[in-house]
């Protein structure tokens, strides 16, 4: 996993609430045995037309939003699937955080276990980041917070496990394998 | 000890080591089931690590979800329609038998929807942790076990460690009260609770269904209930052991037999919640007042009574677009809208009793002319009682399909597809664009509804034919 620590972009925004994973990278993709290359895939109906062309209108393929690692989407983002592909498709394209006012839990932890950072504002931080696309924002991992235009700083909620994980580049694997002889003791207890 | 929920003391049976403020509680998973979508990423992890599945013996495969469902494909020696569909199918068989896992294979009897199969086999018992890289876990917890999704790096996480790390959800009660009408089924019902709170409305919680409409529900009906938790964006949907849940269970084949039986029985019995255990939130529902329910949008909670209107919501912008895509428009009744399939099956309506629901209806009749109908039980087994009791029989002859089991038209990816701008009504738990294939428009419902539909061609109420 790639470590994050700050993050400067401008921000692409899908305003819809209840953006679920079967719109993030539609099932007929999920026939791969591997978690690379599915960027292309990323919000593949939305995106693209019946021809397979891109659709000028659609926020990820205006012009300012290209090198955007920021989303902002509407309530509720990734609720659906437990699919991984969806975290998968997003870092793959390039994305590193999602900000949203409510983020669904299975993406929310899938999210963190693939360096893409989950952030969870009030309704009027909220509200403005979609009513404004296209700032620059500036996230902080080690202090959670997010800084928005004028230099004010909103923060979120982060869990020292996941924030300590991001910061560094590791997976949770590694905690758990070095638990293995209290898991059997366990087991043996039990 | 303080009072606690039925949660509560499954959750603190599988502390391996507490949470902390600063890291996660360990916790012990004792069943994993696995598919052929969410699985094969989480084996390359133990390839590149070097590491063996930890408890081969608490893991179960089978394969749904890109899995065909034509007859000619699953035993006709038909190669597999889709290329990397059948690449998956055979890339779970070589890591299943590289790793030591069981797997009831394309061909194998006992073969099924993962969350249909895990109870009918007796795997999922009351008590325990399940988990599965499917969000549909959540109907595990019909059997009072804590059963949730999870995402394909903690899939190999629990082949590594048969453990998760997790943090403790909120608890949430749904208290229901009163007798379901006839015509109402348990589909009707989670449909209707996902219309009050919404699809975010149990996001960080685990749902416990309680209450005597519940307690009166038999076991088929308690999975459809909880299968739908993660429709309202809850991590887990549980119901308290009972009577029903032990003669359910009895004798099914890999419950526990005998004395070890006695035992497992005795130790259930002290699951349900303790009398006055807090939850985080409550709320009650007036069983009474449930109509048959049909979704209009494009999510579940974008639901009404099938006789009823589409609301208007004049400035909404997420509302229009449901509209837009559903080809509808607020304020319109959907009773007599036109339908063109009817998927009858998925984890949500696809056993026995939904079969047998949709059937009381259609025996005798036909689907209306140019309607397609898929029938696809839960399971193989499913199937083969069904067809035991002449079910397929009555579908076959109303003119529909009668397929091998396997997720088919629930999502889009093994061939069996809605088209583009066609309406479909369906038994299954998701509405989402594209759902049942680019451009479908999905209108979820119970089976009786969706035989009814079946017969006319139209939105149409269950009760017309009771
Ligand atoms: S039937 Fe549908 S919801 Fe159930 S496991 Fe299969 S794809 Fe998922």
């Amino acid at each position: 996993m790639q470590p994050l620590q700050t993050l400067r972009s401008r921000t692409v925004v899908l305003p819809g609430a209840n953006i679920d994973t079967d719109q993030i990278i539609p099932a007929r993709f999920l026939t791969t045995t591997t978690r690379t290359g599915l960027g292309a895939s990323l919000f593949a109906d939305w995106r693209y037309d019946g021809t397979g062309a891109a659709r000028p209108d659609f926020a990820l393929n205006r012009p300012e939003a290209r090198g955007c690692s920021v989303l902002v989407a509407g309530h509720n983002f990734g609720c659906g699937s437990s699919r991984e592909h969806a975290a998968w498709a997003l870092a793959d394209y390039g994305i590193r955080a999602v900000i949203s006012t409510g983020i669904a839990d299975i993406f929310r932890n899938n999210a963190l276990k693939n360096g893409l950072l989950p952030v969870v504002v009030d309704g009027d931080t909220g509200g403005w980041l979609l009513d404004n696309p296209g700032v620059e924002v500036t996230l902080d991992v080690a202090s959670a917070t997010l800084v928005l235009p004028q230099g004010r700083s909103v923060s979120f909620a982060l869990e020292p496990f996941a924030q300590h994980c991001l910061l560094e580049g590791v997976d949770e694997l590694g905690f758990l394998l070095a638990r293995r002889g209290v898991i059997e003791a366990w087991e043996q207890r039990r | 000890m303080p009072a606690q929920t039925l949660f509560e003391k499954v959750w603190r049976r599988h502390e391996v080591v507490a949470g902390s403020a600063a890291t996660p509680a360990v916790l012990y998973i004792d069943l994993h089931l696995i598919h052929e979508v969410t699985s094969p990423q989480a084996f390359a992890l133990l390839r590149e690590r070097g590491l063996p599945v930890a408890r081969p013996a608490r893991t179960f495969a089978t394969m749904d979800h890109s899995t065909p469902t034509l007859t000619a494909q699953v035993f006709g020696g038909a190669p597999i329609a889709i290329d990397s569909a059948a690449k998956q199918v055979r890339e779970l068989e070589r890591n299943c038998a590289e790793f030591g896992v069981e797997l009831l294979g394309l061909q194998h009897a006992q073969r099924g929807i993962v969350h249909v199969i895990g109870p009918e086999l007796g795997l999922t018992q009351p008590g325990q942790t399940v988990v599965c890289g499917d969000s549909h876990t959540s109907t595990h917890g019909a059997l009072g076990a804590l059963a949730f999704g999870i995402g394909t790096t903690e899939v190999g996480h629990v082949f590594a460690t048969q453990c998760l790390l997790q943090r403790k959800p909120r608890t949430f009660a749904i208290n229901v009260e009163g007798g379901l009408q006839p015509g109402v089924t348990a589909k009707d019902l989670i449909l209707a609770v996902i219309g009050r709170i919404g699809v975010g409305g149990a996001t960080g919680h685990v749902i416990e269904y309680r209450g005597g409409t519940i307690r009166a529900l038999d076991m088929e009906s308690r999975m459809t209930v909880c299968n739908m938790s993660i429709e309202a964006g809850a991590r887990a949907g549980m119901i308290a052991p009972d009577e029903t849940t032990f003669a359910w269970l009895a004798g099914r084949p890999r419950a526990p037999q005998g004395a070890q039986w006695e035992r497992a029985v005795a130790d259930w019995g002290t699951l349900p919640g303790d009398g006055g255990a807090h939850f985080d939130r409550q709320i009650d529902i007036d069983a009474g007042s449930i109509e048959p329910m049909i979704t209009w949008g494009t999510n579940p909670g974008m639901v009404i009574p099938v006789g009823g209107s589409i609301p208007q919501r004049g400035d909404d912008a997420v509302y229009g677009r449901a509209l837009d895509y559903m080809g509808l428009s607020a304020g319109q009744p959907l009773q007599g809208a036109p339908v063109n399939v009817v998927f009858l099956g998925s984890c949500t309506n696809s056993r026995l009793s939904d079969l047998r629901s949709a059937a009381h209806i259609l025996r005798g009749r036909r689907v209306a002319k140019g309607l397609r109908m898929l029938v696809v039980p839960g399971s193989q087994q499913i199937k083969r009682e069904a067809e035991a009791e002449g079910l397929d029989r009555v579908f076959i002859e109303a003119g529909a399909e009668w397929r091998e089991s396997g997720c088919s038209m629930c999502l889009g990816m093994n061939g069996d597809l809605v088209a583009a701008g066609e309406y479909s009504v369906s038994t299954s738990n998701r509405n989402f664009e594209g759902r049942q294939g680019k451009g479908a428009r999905t209108l979820l419902a119970s089976p009786l509804t969706a035989a009814a539909c079946a017969v006319r061609g139209r939105v149409t109420d269950p009760r017309e034919f009771l």
